[in-house]
């Protein structure tokens, strides 16, 4: 019967398509937990997408697109960071500007550099980080659970699980580390951090350069792991579904990745349950595409439990008289 | 969105500063062009000339202009009250299914009946497509900028839907609606014909005009009514707004609403001016331009007609730059807006310092 | 022996205010030092300047006889100076370890930090009395323990110079025994404590000394046990030479408004106004006395409808004011209210002139048909208003942020008292208002009353409320200490502000 071999197919499918939203969605706990708002995830996953396939292409080489991924990404972010942090600027508005840049300055550039209408060109297998084969685990497939198991854990690009490792990262680096404890400080009550004599910017500042470094990778696990190139568009609201899945995790790491996983398998499930009959009535894809973003509001709405964001998240911080 | 003018005269705020901004928007993406390999004079030339150089240009620009005309009026009034309606996209492309609906649906009535039906209706869809997220605002404080978000791509999926199952006749391999026949808004051409002028084959329609309309009955409603004062204040102090005996939640709602319905009008444009008939994706980004437009015009009516037209010229210069120098795709219009966001709307303090020296009166 | 601290010339401006005007002041090793003043005085700031929140214009500071610069906060933490802030520096959802350690982590990981503070606590908690559990979350502490939390924060850091400003403000009388203890307990193991209050009685029960301040003036500076709260009370208030507005004998009328047991909460559910009852008449002026922050604020916002009452009846002429906690309603029952933040409530600061001159009353039938609002009329209120109240400039297209304190003050009152309101709530009338605009405020008050209204005037300027009231109310910790008439000294209201009622002669 089909059933069975299709689950453990779309739980390694789910986990493939929830690495951008971890990257993206750990990208925006870091700034929102020290009190930037950050709308502009999805400009640079898709400018670390673009930066990512081109580099890649040019030098044939999977790291120099990671290497090039990053620093475009931790550019817009610090582009962002200036405006939110050193010039008190409207966080919102710079966060939809940095998409708008993103995503022009990717096709204007792209289809400059390579002509074929937004997209880089294809990429050979050695420019690419390609799924990694453990060989143990080939042997392994056809026994009962264990099997399952390794068609879902194993074969997955190093970014993928990198993305993976960054979670208990996060949590360990915000809870355990001075670096956490005062980032964590600033977000709720930045006035406590000013008077313990801690640069609040400074802080800031580094949150949205870690930001950027995850989102960079995000972006390159889409053009040169998941994907053979950058395709316009590509990253397609996955820096919004991680705001939700943000919003929806309560701004905490492990939750986050909890979040992810289950949007991730919504879309995996999407492609597969599409135009599938259930009890007589077809479920049309657009729902099933639509279902993140309805979840997000019926969360914002307050129904599924409290929201509770970082208490000075968005606001910038001016010494008070 | 308020923010502190005191010190600096008031042409410089309004008009100085914009044009500053745009300045350095032009410039960067000069450089971009630089990179590209393409002279940006040159560049800028191409792009003037493509827009207002022929009558052609001033057709589509105007054309273009309509559209930004109505969804920079529509952020422009939820900044009066203190709102970022992100959400144009989505409410400009649900209120397509008003046109929709009336034009296909009651297209047995007569024309004079059927079209201002149409208008309603498409300013009714964009309302209440900004109606969930304005009342959860009000009502939980959930963020509007993220919902209004979420209810982008809602729209999107929720379209596409409903195009294809409801609207597609059968057998059409093209996700569009079959066509509204008998409501439409005249283009200019067609009216040129009538009176015996020939002019160029432009999208430019009557529709403009509604344009023009909107934008002084927006202004007439911010300055000369009860309601407007009542939204200003609670746009520019909310605590003044509940002494004034004014009831926030309600304001936030009326004013989305009516967001939504400016957002709306631009599908009349689209749907009953040009494509006549119901296609995927017709917004075009023209929701974002209007949030572009509304920084840029500071909010104000006039000043969004203009920066209207503005971006008008962008983007018809702009597709025209791009037959000529196939290396600097439309796109690129996409970055200046970015950049007049940027600027406009986030690096916004960072002028004054500069400025403040130049203007100030000094004390005698 | 070597002062703890030594204050010298320190001088503060912030434009137009001067906050702290050529102060000197030395404090004593081993003590508690005490400083009093009114609202304004320029405590807060003299001590933000000490714990390097502001830079003093002019003057140095001394540490233990070195002179010593002070940039920043870590600077003066690491002087030795900490500081228990009135609205506290904690981070609600963080442990009271996590909160002590922030900022003194002493390494990248935090663990061990953790452990030794966790050792810390216990030594201090044996040491002053200062239990607290360590892994509770300081969001769910009371706000007494809230405070311990900040004093373990300063004394972790190795404060030697205690500053505690406004401590008691939030505390139970018992939690404020208990913190006085403590601070006995920190003066004995030799740290120097200095205590910013406007509380007399706690000033006589702790302190070894205490100094007064008034506007930016440190005026004296007594040993505590040498003088008394009558003393301090009168440097505190002080005698301002100010003109007397003439003004006859009243002749009140009947009741207009009558407040029943009137009780307000804050958002966080704290008592502001407790159980006030009060009347005021026609033809009266009810002054309402009190340094700010004793409910007067709440008082006047229940009264006008901007907040709902926990308990309690606000009764116009027999109507229930109160019920709906709706400033449109309050005013079409006729009341006018002149608020005390005259830039955020009173008017739109980047409004012009005409358009805050409607703020509250833009449903005027006079200011336009049905949903219209006459733009001509408007203007033509404004300046009938203008001309009237001598509003300079009188140009309604002004924006309303550049018209001078006293001018938008004029504004305001044009607007509220235009509409021949029956009972005129008022709320520092006069704050940030030059002289001349004082005494024409003042008389116009003074000419409503006249004119049969009612009025309720709250203002922490004594002798504003002496100057015009015809009963003046003392509040002070969200209750009404007393009542006396004009005639009352202002030594006597002054220990009442404070909280002290004197035995009877």
């Amino acid at each position: 019967m089909e059933t069975p071999a299709l689950i453990p197919e779309i739980l390694a499918s789910s986990i493939r398509l929830s690495v951008p939203l971890i990257f993206a969605c750990l990208a925006g706990l870091w700034s929102e937990r020290s009190g930037v708002v950050d709308i502009g995830l999805e400009g640079k996953l898709l400018a670390g997408a673009f930066a990512a396939a081109t580099a890649a292409y040019v030098f044939q080489s999977p790291w120099m697109g990671l290497f090039f991924a990053l620093i475009v990404s931790v550019a817009m972010a610090l582009i962002h960071g200036y405006a939110s942090i050193s010039q008190r600027g409207n966080q919102v508005i710079s966060g939809v500007a940095i998409n708008m840049l993103a995503a022009g300055l990717a096709l204007v550039l792209g289809n400059r550099w390579f002509g074929e209408g937004g997209q880089t060109p294809p990429l050979p297998p050695e420019a690419r980080f390609m799924p990694l084969t453990f060989s143990g685990f080939a042997a392994l497939r056809d026994v009962p659970v264990v099997g399952w198991m390794t068609t879902v854990i194993a074969g997955h690009s190093l970014l993928a699980y990198v993305a993976f490792a960054t979670v208990p990262l996060t949590a360990w680096a915000l809870a355990r580390t001075r670096f956490g404890l005062r980032l964590r400080a600033v977000g709720e009550n930045p006035h406590a951090v000013d008077t313990a004599g801690i640069s609040i910017a400074w802080l800031r500042y580094r949150a949205v350069i870690i930001t950027g470094l995850l989102c960079g990778l995000g972006g390159a696990y889409l053009a040169i792991s998941q994907s053979a190139g950058f395709i316009k568009d590509m990253s397609a609201g996955k820096g919004f579904i991680a705001l939700a899945a943000l919003i929806f995790a309560n701004w905490r790491p492990f939750r986050a990745l909890g979040a992810c996983l289950l949007f991730g398998f919504l879309d995996a499930a999407a492609i597969r349950l599409q135009g599938m009959a259930m009890g007589g009535f077809t479920i049309p894809v657009q729902a099933v595409q639509a279902l993140p973003y309805v979840l997000t509001v019926v969360l914002l709405a307050g129904f599924i439990g409290k929201s509770i964001p970082p208490r000075a998240s968005g606001i910038p911080y001016v010494k008070d008289r | 969105m308020a923010s502190p003018r005191g010190e600096l005269p008031a042409w410089v705020d309004v008009g100085l500063i914009p044009l500053l901004n745009l300045a350095l928007a032009l410039i960067v993406a000069g450089f971009v062009v630089v990179i590209i390999g393409e002279s940006p004079l040159e560049a800028l030339g191409i792009l003037l000339n493509g827009a207002i150089g022929s009558l052609k240009g001033w057709g589509y620009l105007l054309y273009y202009a309509t559209n930004f005309t109505f969804t920079g009026l529509a952020v422009a009034i939820a900044f009066h009250a203190g709102l970022f309606n992100i959400g144009g996209e989505g409410q400009v492309y649900i209120a397509g299914l008003g046109a929709g609906a009336v034009g296909i649906g009651l297209g047995f009535l007569p024309w004079p009946l059927a079209l201002p039906l149409a208008i309603l209706a498409c300013m009714a869809f964009g309302a209440a497509w900004a109606f969930i997220p304005a009342y959860l605002q009000a009502t939980r404080g959930s963020h509007i900028v993220i919902t209004t978000i979420m209810f982008n791509y809602i729209a999107a999926s929720t379209m596409v839907y409903i195009i294809i199952n409801v609207f597609r006749p059968a057998g059409r391999m093209a996700v569009e609606s079959r066509e509204i026949a008998n409501i439409a808004m005249p283009g200019f051409r067609q009216i040129g014909l009538w009176l015996g002028v020939k002019l160029p084959n432009t999208p430019l329609n009557v529709t403009v005009f509604l344009a023009i309309a909107a934008a002084w009955g927006l202004w007439y409603l911010l300055w000369r009514t009860r309601l407007g004062y009542e939204i200003r204040t609670v746009g520019a102090n909310a605590e003044a707004a509940i002494y004034a005996g004014i009831k926030p939640g309600r304001i936030i709602i009326i004013a989305m609403l009516i967001s939504g319905g400016l957002a709306g009008l631009m599908a009349v444009n689209e749907i009953l001016g040009v494509q006549h008939r119901l296609v995927l994706e017709f917004a075009g980004g023209a929701g974002f331009v209007g949030i572009a437009v509304a920084l840029m015009g500071r909010s104000h009516p006039v000043g969004v007609v203009l920066s209207a037209m503005l971006f008008g010229l962008l983007y018809q210069g702009g597709t025209e730059l791009s037959f000529a120098k196939p290396a600097i795709t439309r796109d690129m219009i996409v970055v200046i807006q970015g950049l007049v966001i940027l600027f406009m709307g986030a690096l916004e303090q960072a002028f004054r310092p500069w400025l403040v020296p130049l203007f100030l009166k000094r004390e005698a | 022996m070597t002062p703890a601290v030594e204050l010298n010339g320190i001088d503060k401006r912030f434009g137009q205010v001067h906050a702290n005007r050529d102060v000197t002041l030395a404090i004593g090793k081993g003590s508690i030092h005490g400083i009093v003043g009114e609202n304004g005085a320029g405590k807060s700031t003299l001590m933000s300047i000490l714990f390097g929140f502001y830079h003093a214009d002019k003057g140095d500071i001394r540490i233990d006889g070195r002179l010593i610069k002070i940039r920043s906060s870590a600077d003066a933490i690491a002087h030795g100076i900490g500081m228990v802030h009135q609205h506290f520096m904690l981070v609600d959802p963080f442990t009271v370890l996590e909160n002590v350690v922030l900022g003194a982590e002493n390494g990248m990981l935090i663990g061990p930090a953790l452990g030794k503070a966790r050792g810390e606590l216990e030594r201090l908690a044996r040491d002053y009395e200062l239990d607290v559990d360590p892994d509770a979350v300081v969001g769910s502490l009371p706000v007494g323990l809230q405070q311990r939390v900040e004093i373990l924060k300063a004394l972790f850091r190795g404060a030697e110079v205690l500053i505690l400003d406004e401590p008691t403000g939030v505390l139970t009388p018992n939690e404020a025994d208990h913190l006085f203890r403590i601070l006995g307990q920190l003066k004995d193991q030799g740290k120097t404590v200095i205590l910013i209050t406007h509380k007399l009685r706690e000033i006589m029960a702790i302190t070894d000394h205490v100094s007064v301040m008034r506007r930016g003036e440190l005026v004296a500076t007594r040993k505590t046990g040498d003088t008394t709260v009558e003393e301090l009370a009168e440097l505190m208030v002080g005698r301002r030479v100010l003109l007397r507005v003439k003004k006859g004998r009243a002749n009140p009328g009947k009741t207009v408004l009558s407040v029943e047991n009137l009780t307000v909460k804050d958002r966080q559910g704290v008592v502001r106004v407790n159980n006030v009852s009060f009347n005021v008449r026609e033809g009266e002026i009810v002054g309402i006395a009190g340094v700010s922050g004793n409910g007067q604020s709440e008082l006047l916002e229940a009264i006008a409808g901007m907040q709902k009452p926990a308990s309690g009846r606000i009764m116009l002429e027999g109507r229930d004011l109160g019920a709906a906690g709706d400033p449109a309603e309050a005013r079409g029952l006729g009341v006018a209210h002149v608020p005390e933040d005259r830039q955020h409530r009173g008017l739109v600061t980047s409004f012009d002139a005409s358009e805050s001159a409607i703020l509250g009353w833009h449903h005027d039938s006079e200011l336009g048909r049905g949903f219209r609002l006459d733009r001509a009329a408007v203007i033509a209120r404004c300046k009938e208003g203008m001309e009237e109240f001598d509003v300079r400039p009188a140009d309604p297209l002004l924006v309303s942020a550049k018209f001078s304190g006293g001018n938008q003050q004029k504004i305001i009152l044009a607007r509220e008292i235009g509409r021949d309101p029956k009972l005129l709530i008022v709320g520092q009338p006069t704050r940030g208002v030059d002289i001349g605009a004082v005494e024409f405020i003042h008389r116009r008050l003074i000419e409503l009353r006249d004119q049969g209204k009612a009025i309720v005037l709250v203002s922490v300027e004594l002798d504003e409320i002496r100057s015009l009231s015809d009963r003046i109310l003392v509040m002070f910790d969200g209750a009404i200490m007393g009542e006396r008439d004009v005639t009352a000294d202002e030594a006597e209201l002054g220990c009442l502000m404070a909280g002290v009622i004197r035995e009877a002669a």
